[in-house]
């Protein structure tokens, strides 16, 4: 059983901003050190590492240049920012059936100063692209905001439950010195009169366009009890792809609002000692503001269709019924990946966090919703 | 559009979908067993086990399911015509299976001709086809 077998004992970051000077390999390369650092566990002992398929740099050239042991289990996990919790899950999963020792799992990107994914010449031959693509609908923020407008139409949400969100998580944001909007506070009226990106969805309701890389490591928790930091432990995780989904273009299914959540969310719970309501922080992947409000339903914190209402009375801010996204998130953090939540919820478990949930001792850490996805619940 | 790199890639599954455009016919894949229809269309149908999917006809009538209006950046030619619509129909004949495309004025107009605070959810719509080429005639629609 995977159940608290494994540990995440370092965390490490790069500085997150628009554009960083060295490679996404260098980049990648220093948050692994800085974690197995933070952990007091030397490279050599490296035997397991984990990414995302997206990821430029491979297991060959971490492990190569880090001077890592054997490498003895290794693993990608697919559909972008669906993939964090599952990279981590899947290392604990190897510790504890014993496939190696200490794991790494890492994600390195250059979006600030590099490409956009959706401007690839080769997209055209995936089968969701070639349905939505040539009438104009491109980018991963047009696909969500065909779901946000239905959402609002269906549910009665409104630009102002959307603007709950990026308003809660650029407060924590400001409370963090690592945070890239550290020193920018948002406003309701600047939200409302930003321009549109993919209308319903407004400049503010996109994540950032960051550089970074960070990095986690992963031993057995009988281990990590002799490690620098306070364990944190990875309870439970659970992997979603539902029947008949279709990425992030998933308007082939009974009802496009419930995405690979609902799926992830059934199997995570059912491998896991905390009913949601147990679940004291949650770092919810926020590409977009409307994957909170779908998030929160998927993950069965209210019922479907109550996931705006949630946002309300400072619903997600310390001291609501559920702070989320402590340090920022992807909206006024960084974005790479999802995997910033990821850190976060280990310095949530650590009691580390600059916006500390009291006494918390359980965080749910969700991939993406609307692509084949991923969460994991730590605990301390 | 000029630039063939958003063209729809004619393949295996989908060269029936393409013969009907060209006909101007909308066709729809359906499970010889179930009747259920099967989009986007696939080599074998999920409902029943390895049964070849069959194409018929549909009515080419829907509502509309949802909308967005992409503003830049973008690609071309889209970022000329930026902002437009993309609408994401619901077929009368299973409201599970929705097309993307796009809302316009009449047949043979732009994508940009209707003005977005017009569209309206569950208006019910028809489609008609643009030719792109010989090969490529692309489902648009209008109100019904």
């Amino acid at each position: 059983m995977l159940m608290d077998a494994a540990a995440i004992v370092g965390i490490g970051e790069t500085a997150f901003s628009k554009k960083l000077e060295p490679s996404e390999k260098s980049l990648a390369l220093s948050a692994i050190r800085m974690a197995l650092d933070d952990a007091g566990i030397e490279p050599s002992e490296v035997d397991g590492l984990a990414s995302y398929t997206l990821e430029t740099t491979d297991e060959v050239e971490i492990a190569r240049n880090l001077g890592a042991g054997d490498i003895t289990f290794f693993t990608q996990v697919g559909y972008g920012g669906g993939a964090g919790p599952a990279c981590v899950g899947q290392m604990a999963m190897a510790i504890a059936s014993g496939q190696c020792r200490v794991g790494v799992v890492w994600r390195a990107r250059k979006r600030g100063s590099g490409g956009r994914l959706w401007a690839d010449p080769s997209l055209r031959y995936s089968t969701p692209a070639t349905w939505t693509r040539p009438w104009g609908l491109l980018r991963p923020v047009d696909e969500i905001a065909m779901l946000a407008r239905r959402y609002m139409h269906e549910y009665g949400a409104t630009r102002d439950h959307f603007a709950n969100i990026a308003l809660a998580f650029r407060k924590m944001a400001n409370q963090n010195p690592r945070a890239t909007m550290f020193e920018k506070p948002l406003t309701r009226d600047q939200y409302m009169e930003a321009r549109w990106i993919s209308e319903p969805l407004c400049l503010f309701d996109n994540c950032l366009e960051s550089d970074g890389a960070l990095a986690c490591v992963l031993v057995a928790a009988d281990r990590a009890r002799d490690c620098r930091q306070r364990p944190v432990l990875v309870h439970a995780f659970a992997q979603g792809l539902s029947r008949q989904s279709h990425t992030m273009t998933n308007y082939w299914c009974d009802d496009p609002l419930m995405g690979p959540a609902w799926t992830c969310a059934e199997r995570l719970y059912g491998l896991s000692e905390f009913k949601p309501s147990e679940i004291d922080v949650a770092q919810i992947y926020d590409a977009f503001t409307p994957l909170i409000p779908l998030s929160l339903e998927g993950y069965r914190f209210c019922e479907k269709g109550e996931g705006a209402a949630f946002t309300e009375n400072a619903g997600l801010e310390i001291g609501g019924r559920l702070p989320c996204n402590t340090s920022g998130g992807g909206l006024s953090e960084a974005y790479v990946h999802g995997f910033n939540l990821i850190n976060e919820g280990v310095r949530q478990m650590r009691g580390e966090s600059v916006n500390q949930v009291q006494g918390a001792k359980s965080c749910l850490v969700t991939g993406g919703e609307g692509v084949p996805t991923s969460a994991m619940i730590l605990r301390n | 559009m000029a630039d063939e790199t958003l063209w729809p890639p004619i393949n295996e599954e989908n060269a029936p979908f393409w013969e009907g455009t060209r006909q101007g016919e909308l066709r729809m894949q359906r499970c010889p067993d179930t009747q259920r229809f099967i989009f986007p269309p696939r080599l074998t149908s999920p409902w029943s086990n390895g049964a070849i999917p069959e194409w018929h006809g549909v009515s080419g009538r829907g509502r509309i399911w949802s909308f967005v209006v992409p503003h830049p950046p973008l690609l071309p030619p889209f970022d000329a015509w930026a902002p437009y619509n993309v609408i994401l129909v619901s077929l009368d004949e299973d409201p599970a299976i929705r097309l993307v495309g796009n809302l316009i004025a009449n047949e043979g107009a732009q994508v940009d001709s209707i003005d977005p605070s017009q569209i309206e959810l569950d208006a019910p719509v028809r489609v008609v086809f643009e030719r792109l080429s010989d090969e490529i005639y692309l489902p648009r629609w209008v109100l019904d």
